[in-house]
């Protein structure tokens, strides 16, 4: 049993020693495919594959093969399948990281391989800041949690509760958010968090309620949005004169049009909507739903299309070389235009320098959207911005 | 305050509802099926199919997510569970749980893993001031709709023909089976209706609780608290653990910060098990 | 000694006796040493995984106490080796024994949970201990990370000269010669007095008790000695990972585990360490080649697996050992 085990073992590995070919780049891409982070892992994926049907497979003379990996969000299991696709399959660029701490946990193969870390979705500020080889096109959660506290006061809103659900991107955009509210001269009556799987926000909600303040901020991960828009409608805090303020994950486009009318009129603040008017957006979008059955993309696809782009594009600037450091110095402040508006990398930090958009959920063409309204251009993550 | 007992009870029903199935299989029937929570994914999923792609009104797909749950649970029943009767519960984990990763990946592939939502007709929607206690109608309708369904489970449990027949099959199957009971139909009828219930409690969750592929491993912890808090005495101890365990879980989070918040139902668990380890309401044996 | 002293001192020998498929397996685990990189990190995960299970086998197979929270322990050494390696010295061996004492103790103390009740109520008791520790992890981020996970590990050298590289391969080496030693020892203490007495304890703890058998101190004992072995294990997974998060003491952590130990079969200390090869194998194949759909065709085996009877595949496997070792 374990000797056929292992002689399999030791013919794969042979095997897979003697594919790495020159003349292609490979890009490990390690996603959550299943647990309760999919939609997101798919949702990237999607548009991966999207990008490459429309632009090729074929860059500065070499082909791009991707690799896809299923991490169920597990770091460690993250951290050794990028080990293994760095030993075994040779890539040139890892990719995807569903959740802060897989990020976190192959940022030191990152750097110990001199490999490419690009982060197509995980949110917390720090991650950049654990290897100079990872570098950002998908948000900070600071990023759009600042622009929300700036759009708050300007518009009259005095006193507000923060809920967050209780990890890292949530700890970053309740002190983000709440660090700039004050800052402004705004109060923050209280700061509650949820435990991340909080089947029921009954009490959190019953607690907003009250606290009484003009507004409540909400940062809960993409998922658990309609949840906790449609107790908060049904506990009647939209009637009670507490405006719901959000960063874009709780309305995220995913799911947008399945929660309901409950969600018209939530103010958010993010960096993509599937709505957002520019003619290349509506080819994106158009092109993705008729790729995936309709699905509609959301902020996690663009962090992945835009991530393949700025991998194509980084090949076409080292002429093909997969050279760690050559890679990450033609990524250092190339600024393109993805669907979601004009954006670039901070050549300082690696991470994403991009619009943000604040929305209102309103219904165009009979489905529910994130119309945008206002524009706050090229910001920059504000956590890395003040701690220089 | 009044709130937040009524928001824990309403949410404890749905639990019962949920869990009660369970409590008839692993407390009764002696069967360790970590799978009853696909079971309450199917009338979940029947009803969001139901009302999104058929139109259908909310009231008449709960007897529909009834009958789903109840179909699939008979023919899982007859063809695969029955085969697991009186194995080691070691085989019995490994079997349900791999039914329950084959219902995850199966519905994940053919319905995608995003959260999916239903539309409460607007008479469920919103809130109203009972004995001057501001509640929410949906939550009110739970507490109604389970507390009668509660109260009907034990009646048909402790007072009908088929109740006895149940509770002789389980004490003694060989005795029974003496008696001219059919206990494989006793038992594959329980078994639907314990998944038919589930499948309800599924539907009846989606507002609350959400519903996406992987809804069976997030609440199999909940039931099986509810199932050994409860004891194994019939539903009477797991409505009570319900109604416990719902009630602790809301107040603990309100009163407690959210970090204290989330392991109150835990410590509850150990706390209730150290003391009386078959239970609060064990079974004479 | 008396005629009796004798006979059941020849029987714990001849179970005591190596055979040569034992041997076999050991010489095999170690030449995968030799192989050229690529598996070895795979490998670290099975060997890993091995002591974990080896660990359960030893209250679940030979003490009939059957878990489905014993990621608290492996958790609790994980984190303890991690900050240990933070705080006081990166030796990865001091680590380890830190490890595999805070596995030690917390199994101590809880180990008066799991004395009476049912299979179910240990079941759950046991269960509520993991998920009481995974909420505490979080709710502690300044010492543990919270949901962010323990960074900032370095880990030094092994022995002071061999680096974890990147391949792998002193991972490797470091879990397979930590689960060789601890299997040893386990071996040693199933065959012994104490061992035996733990089975009589499974089988009827009444009548082991009343035979004089003090069953309480033996399930503290060896229930304490099971979550040393799993603190052992998760100080391996922290040390060769460099990293340690929530996910140590998740549910599925537990779940795993206990489904590895029943692929193999409890009550044989090669249980746990063939389960674990067949899942971790079986899961890592099967998820390279259908990322999205993996799940099913696990499911799948395990419904076939319990509905043709695992008795049947893993008694066949004895069997099979047994009878070459007559040869």
């Amino acid at each position: 049993m374990l000797r056929r085990e292992i002689a399999a073992i030791a013919a794969l590995a042979l095997f897979s020693s003697a594919a790495a070919a020159q003349d292609t780049a490979k890009i490990g891409l390690i996603l959550p495919m299943t647990g309760q982070q999919a939609s997101t892992g798919k949702q990237i994926d999607a548009a991966v594959k999207l990008y490459q049907a429309q632009h090729g497979s074929t860059v500065a003379g070499k082909k791009v093969e991707v690799i896809l990996k299923d991490d169920t969000s597990v770091p460690d299991v993250t951290k050794r399948l990028a080990q293994e696709l760095v030993v075994n399959d040779k890539v040139a660029i890892l990719a995807g990281f569903g959740i802060t701490p897989s990020a976190m946990a192959t940022a030191p193969i990152a750097t110990q391989a001199k490999v490419p870390e690009v982060v197509m979705a995980a949110g917390t500020s720090s991650i950049t800041e654990a290897s100079p080889f990872i570098v950002r096109t998908s948000f900070t959660l600071a990023q759009s949690s600042v622009p929300m506290a700036e759009w708050a006061i300007k518009n009259g809103i005095k006193k507000v509760v923060t809920m967050v659900s209780d990890y890292g991107p949530g700890i970053d955009a309740e002190k983000s958010f709440s660090d700039k509210f004050k800052a402004d001269g705004g109060t923050i009556v209280e700061n509650l968090r949820v435990p991340l799987r909080s089947p029921d926000f009954a009490p959190v909600l019953q607690k907003a309620a009250d606290a009484k303040a003009d507004a409540l901020f909400v940062f809960v991960p993409s998922g658990a949005g309609a949840q906790f828009v449609k107790q908060f409608v049904e506990r009647g805090l939209d009637k009670s004169g507490m405006k719901l303020i959000a960063t874009g994950d709780v309305t995220d486009d995913d799911q947008l049009n399945g929660m309901g009318d409950v969600v018209m009129g939530v103010i958010n603040a993010h960096n993509y909507s599937a709505s957002h008017d520019s003619a290349l957006n509506k080819a994106y979008v158009e092109a993705f739903k008729k790729a995936n059955g309709g699905l509609r993309p959301n902020f996690m696809s663009v962090g992945g299309y835009d991530g393949m782009h700025l991998i194509y594009e980084a090949l076409k600037k080292t002429n093909g070389s997969t050279d760690g450091e050559k890679l990450i110095a033609a990524m250092k402040g190339m600024a393109w235009e993805s669907p979601r508006g004009p954006i670039s990398i901070d050549p300082d930090t690696r991470d994403i320098i991009q619009n943000i958009y604040i929305r209102k959920v309103d219904k165009v063409n009979g489905e529910l959207y994130n119309v945008e309204f206002a524009t706050i251009p090229n910001v920059k993550d504000p956590v890395k911005a003040a701690k220089k | 305050m009044a709130t937040i007992l009524f928001d824990g009870v309403a949410y404890g029903m749905l639990l019962f509802v949920l869990a009660c199935g369970l409590a008839v299989t692993l407390g009764l029937m002696n069967f360790v099926n970590l799978a009853h929570g696909a079971f309450a994914m199917a009338g979940g999923y029947a009803t969001v199919l139901l009302m999104d792609r058929a139109g259908w009104p909310f009231l008449a797909c709960l007897p529909a997510a009834f009958i789903v749950a109840a179909a699939i649970g008979l023919v899982l029943e007859r063809t695969l569970y029955r085969h697991m009767y009186g194995r080691s519960p070691l085989d019995q984990v490994l079997f349900s749980i791999g039914l329950v990763f084959m219902a995850v990946a199966l519905t994940d592939y053919l319905l995608g893993s995003s959260q999916r939502n239903i539309m409460l007709p607007d008479w469920l929607q919103g809130r109203r001031e009972i004995l001057g206690v501001n509640v929410g109608i949906y939550r009110s309708f739970l507490i109604v709709l389970c507390g009668a369904l509660a109260i009907g489970l034990q009646a048909g449990l402790m007072r009908t023909r088929f109740g006895s027949r149940l509770r002789a099959a389980v004490d003694d199957a060989r005795v029974a089976r003496g008696l001219g009971i059919p206990v494989a139909t006793v038992f594959a009828a329980t078994f639907a209706v314990g998944s038919g219930l589930a499948g309800l409690g599924g539907a009846l969750g989606v507002e609350l609780l959400g519903l996406d592929p992987y809804f069976p491993l997030k609440f199999m912890i909940y039931f099986l608290i509810v199932v050994t808090v409860g004891g194994t005495s019939g539903v009477m101890g797991p409505f009570v653990a319900s109604l416990l365990l719902g009630i602790a879980d809301v107040a603990g989070k309100y009163y407690l910060s959210s970090a204290l918040g989330g392991f109150v139902i835990y410590v509850v668990l150990i706390v209730v098990l150290a003391l009386r380890p078959n239970g609060l309401f064990a079974r004479a044996r | 000694m008396t005629r009796g002293q004798t006979i059941a001192a020849q029987g714990l020998a001849r179970r005591a006796r190596w055979r040569a498929p034992e041997i076999v397996f050991w010489v095999l685990a170690f030449a995968a040493l030799l192989l050229p990189p690529g598996k070895h990190l795979l490998l670290n995960e099975v060997a890993i995984l091995a002591l974990f299970a080896l660990s359960l086998d030893l209250i679940l197979g030979y003490a009939g106490i059957i878990s489905l929270g014993h990621a608290a322990f492996f958790g609790a050494g994980a984190y303890a080796a991690g900050l240990f390696c933070k705080l006081v010295t990166p030796d990865p061996l001091a680590g380890l024994v830190v490890g595999i004492a805070a596995g030690a103790l917390l199994g101590l103390l809880t180990s008066f949970l799991v004395l009476r009740g049912s299979d179910l109520t240990r079941l759950m008791v046991t269960l509520g201990v993991a998920l009481v520790l995974h909420e505490v992890a979080n709710a502690l981020p300044q010492w543990t990370g919270g949901a962010d996970g323990l960074q900032g590990m370095v880990v030094g050298p092994l022995l002071g000269r061999f680096d974890f590289d990147l391949y792998g391969r002193t991972a490797y080496a470091y879990s397979l010669a930590t689960l060789f030693v601890l299997f040893l020892l386990a071996r040693c203490i199933v065959n012994s007095p104490f061992g035996l007495s733990l089975m009589a304890i499974r089988r009827n703890s009444l009548r082991a008790s009343a035979l004089g058998v003090p069953v309480n101190r033996r399930l503290v004992a060896v229930y304490t000695l099971a979550a040393a072995y799993a603190g052992a294990a998760g100080a391996l997974l922290a040390q060769t990972t460099a990293y340690v998060s929530l996910e140590v003491l998740e549910f599925q952590r537990s779940a795993d585990v206990l489904l590895a130990l029943i692929i193999g079969g409890a009550g044989w200390l090669y249980g746990g360490l063939a389960g674990a090869i067949v899942f971790k194998i079986l899961q890592d194949t099967l998820a390279s080649n259908a990322p999205q759909f993996w799940m099913f065709w696990m499911g799948l085996f395990l419904v076939v697996l319990a509905l043709v009877g695992r008795e049947r595949l893993s008694g066949g496997m004895r069997g099979l050992l047994a009878r070459v070792a007559r040869r």
